[in-house]
């Protein structure tokens, strides 16, 4: 029990209540009857709209990668050429060379949309390679964990219990703070402080589904331990880890931001939003957009990720629609 | 009762060995030489040596670790190499402050997130349901550095009601605090709206309306009560978590709390004092969810743990 009860907190799924003897689960919720009784058309068109708004929740986020992909090409960055003649120009200014700054400029006279623009890239690339990496690791991990069990179980879920024992962007701060400033070391350093998570996902996925009637069959036709855990466990596990995996990539985001806005995240030719937040800080007083513009963006595109999010674990987990 | 405790602690107990360890490790696993990192590349051979020689870098690494053990268990975190004093005592100068900011900002947690989640739960799918899911998303979703520096342009700057740093007054604990309990606000709102909803599908609270009994009365004391142990738990957690969003919240203030003397440690290479400032972290982390993990006997009484 010990293990079940320690840190195993996400974000938008908070952990079900300890499961204590004597006290029961709660009772899955029936809000809705007509959908438990209803009648097969019913159902489907309950489905349908599921997937609708799943799409449409989708859209931001499409949106975002669209931008971070082709944005730079646009309106190109360059981390060296300083403008002294444009420095702190507000949002909407014409600069001397008749180009518009849609979102103004920095202190040395860089344009801040470029910067946002190039940092969306480095959200994404960070995001999504962190996510990534941390989620092959825990899978490797909760499914030889759960698969096996024995002393790999025991000596893996020990570990998972004393990283959790760090709140994650302490020990983020620490490993950032050896490993120096750079792209790469923020993916390490995050994938290394949230393997945790997928790591106990994919094992919960892989006990439950090692039981089941169908395992035992294809056992007992003879597949092999590498049939079985290719064939019907790692599958089993797609499902949770890819809900799990949307709510870290929101996570991991806002992570790589707080580790490069107190200077352990990326190189200063880099700008991640989380260090241009950084660099208006002097300015708040003459400067306010240059603080404000790469967190709006920042925000919005967490906030983005969390209602994809959402909207996904409620069209594979119906049950939970109701009540989260 | 007394097996489960005992288990608790000696869990508590292995969990802080492994974090030491990891602490440890992270320190000397790190490329380079730490006594070349803290002095800087102008500095002489002859410094770094003799650096090297104070912090027993020159000795065999199983010898460090057991002395670092042996030290940690007698509370000494070493001396910090900047402050020139001992590191737990640094650390604990500060901690007044840091507890001070998260208290704050837990009391304010719970006063928001508690009213809103039961009146969510009360009207599920209806207007106020979204505008609350509404609230508790975005809590989850604006990075609290930002947030802070937002708060200090509206509040300090533009309409100059409040401080923008320090903590002289009751006034500097007003932006860091409710930055730091936004976050919290979300995650709380989420736990309790769907823990009453939970639990207001339970017989014993439709015999309670049966009988007649006021709203108040079924909330308070048939549904709220019997969906405290996840709540509990949550709130445990998050007071870890508020811990490590001190140090951000800290730096964005300029508290002098904790979690910026670790960032200022970080900045000045000060690595005996970061690693303790870390440890001490973590200990209190452990801690509180050893204390949450005592209380369910008591919000419980069904609860027989052993």
């Amino acid at each position: 029990m010990s293990s079940e009860l320690s840190p195993s907190l996400t974000r938008t799924a908070p952990p079900a209540p300890p499961n204590l003897e004597g006290l029961g689960g709660p009772s899955p919720s029936a809000a809705e009857p007509a959908a438990v009784a209803g009648s097969r058309p019913e159902r489907s068109s309950r489905a349908r709209r599921q997937r609708v708004r799943l799409a449409l929740s989708a859209l931001p986020l499409v949106l975002f990668i669209l931008i971070a992909a082709l944005g730079p090409l646009v309106f190109p960055y360059d981390s060296v050429t300083v403008r002294t003649g444009e420095r702190l120009k507000p949002p909407g200014e014409i600069l001397a060379d008749g180009s518009r700054a849609l979102l103004g400029t920095d202190q040395v006279g860089r344009d801040l949309l470029a910067q946002v623009l190039q940092g969306a890239r480095i959200s994404l690339l960070v995001g999504l390679a962190t996510v990534a990496v941390a989620g092959l690791i825990g899978l490797l991990v909760g499914v030889l964990a759960g698969y096996y069990g024995g002393a790999v179980d025991a000596v893996s879920m020990r570990l998972a219990d004393i990283q959790l024992a760090f709140p994650s962007i302490l020990l983020a701060i620490l490993i950032a703070a050896m490993l120096g400033p750079s792209v790469v070391n923020v993916i390490i350093t995050l994938a290394l402080t949230r393997w945790v998570t997928f790591a106990r996902v994919a094992r919960a996925a892989t006990l439950a589904t090692r039981e089941r009637d169908f395992v035992t069959a294809a056992r007992a036709l003879g597949a092999g331990d590498r049939r079985l855990l290719g064939r019907h466990i790692i599958p089993s596990t797609v499902g949770p880890l890819v809900v799990i995996a949307t709510v870290e990539v929101g996570l991991v985001i806002i992570a790589e931001a707080s580790l490069s806005f107190l200077g352990l995240g990326t190189p200063s030719d880099q700008p991640s939003w989380g260090l241009v937040v950084a660099n208006g800080r002097a300015y708040l007083n003459t400067a306010w957009w240059i603080s404000t513009m790469p967190g709006l963006a920042l925000s919005l595109v967490v906030l983005a990720v969390g209602r994809f999010g959402d909207q996904l674990r409620d069209t594979l987990d119906p049950r939970a629609a109701s009540r989260a | 009762m007394t097996t489960y405790i005992l288990r608790r602690l000696g869990f508590s107990v292995f969990v802080l060995w492994g974090a030491l360890t990891i602490v440890f490790a992270a320190i000397r696993l790190a490329p380079g030489d730490p006594a070349q990192l803290m002095l800087g590349s102008d500095a002489t051979a002859q410094d770094v040596a003799s650096l090297r020689q104070r912090l027993g870098l020159d000795r065999p690494i199983l010898i460090q670790y057991v002395d670092y053990l042996v030290r940690a268990v007698r509370l000494d975190l070493g001396v910090s190499l900047r402050l020139d004093q001992p590191a737990a005592q640094a650390i604990l100068e500060r901690f007044g402050e840091t507890a001070r900011l998260a208290a704050t900002a837990m009391l304010l947690a719970l006063g928001a997130s508690f009213p809103l989640g039961i009146w969510a739960a009360l009207r599920p799918r209806s207007p106020v349901d979204s505008f609350v899911s509404l609230v508790s998303l975005l809590g989850q979703s604006v990075p609290n550095f930002w947030l802070g520096i937002m708060f200090i342009l509206l509040f300090a700057r533009q309409l100059r009601l409040l401080p923008s740093g320090g903590a002289e007054t009751w006034q500097h604990l007003i932006l860091p605090a409710v930055t730091l309990a936004l976050p919290l606000v979300g995650v709380l709102t989420r736990l309790v709206r769907s823990g009453m909803l939970d639990v207001l599908d339970e017989d014993y609270v439709r015999t309670a309306w049966a009988k007649g009994l006021p709203p108040r009365t079924v909330v308070t004391r048939h549904a709220l009560i019997n969906m405290l142990i996840p709540v509990v738990t949550v709130i445990g957690l998050q007071l870890g978590h508020l811990l490590g969003g001190a140090v951000i919240v800290e730096t964005v203030f300029a508290w002098p709390g904790v979690g910026r003397l670790l960032v200022e440690a970080i900045g000045n290479r000060d690595y005996p004092l970061v690693q303790a400032a870390v440890v001490f972290i973590t200990t209190g982390f452990v801690l509180i969810n050893f204390l949450v993990d005592l209380s369910y006997g008591y919000l419980d009484p069904r609860v027989r743990l052993g």
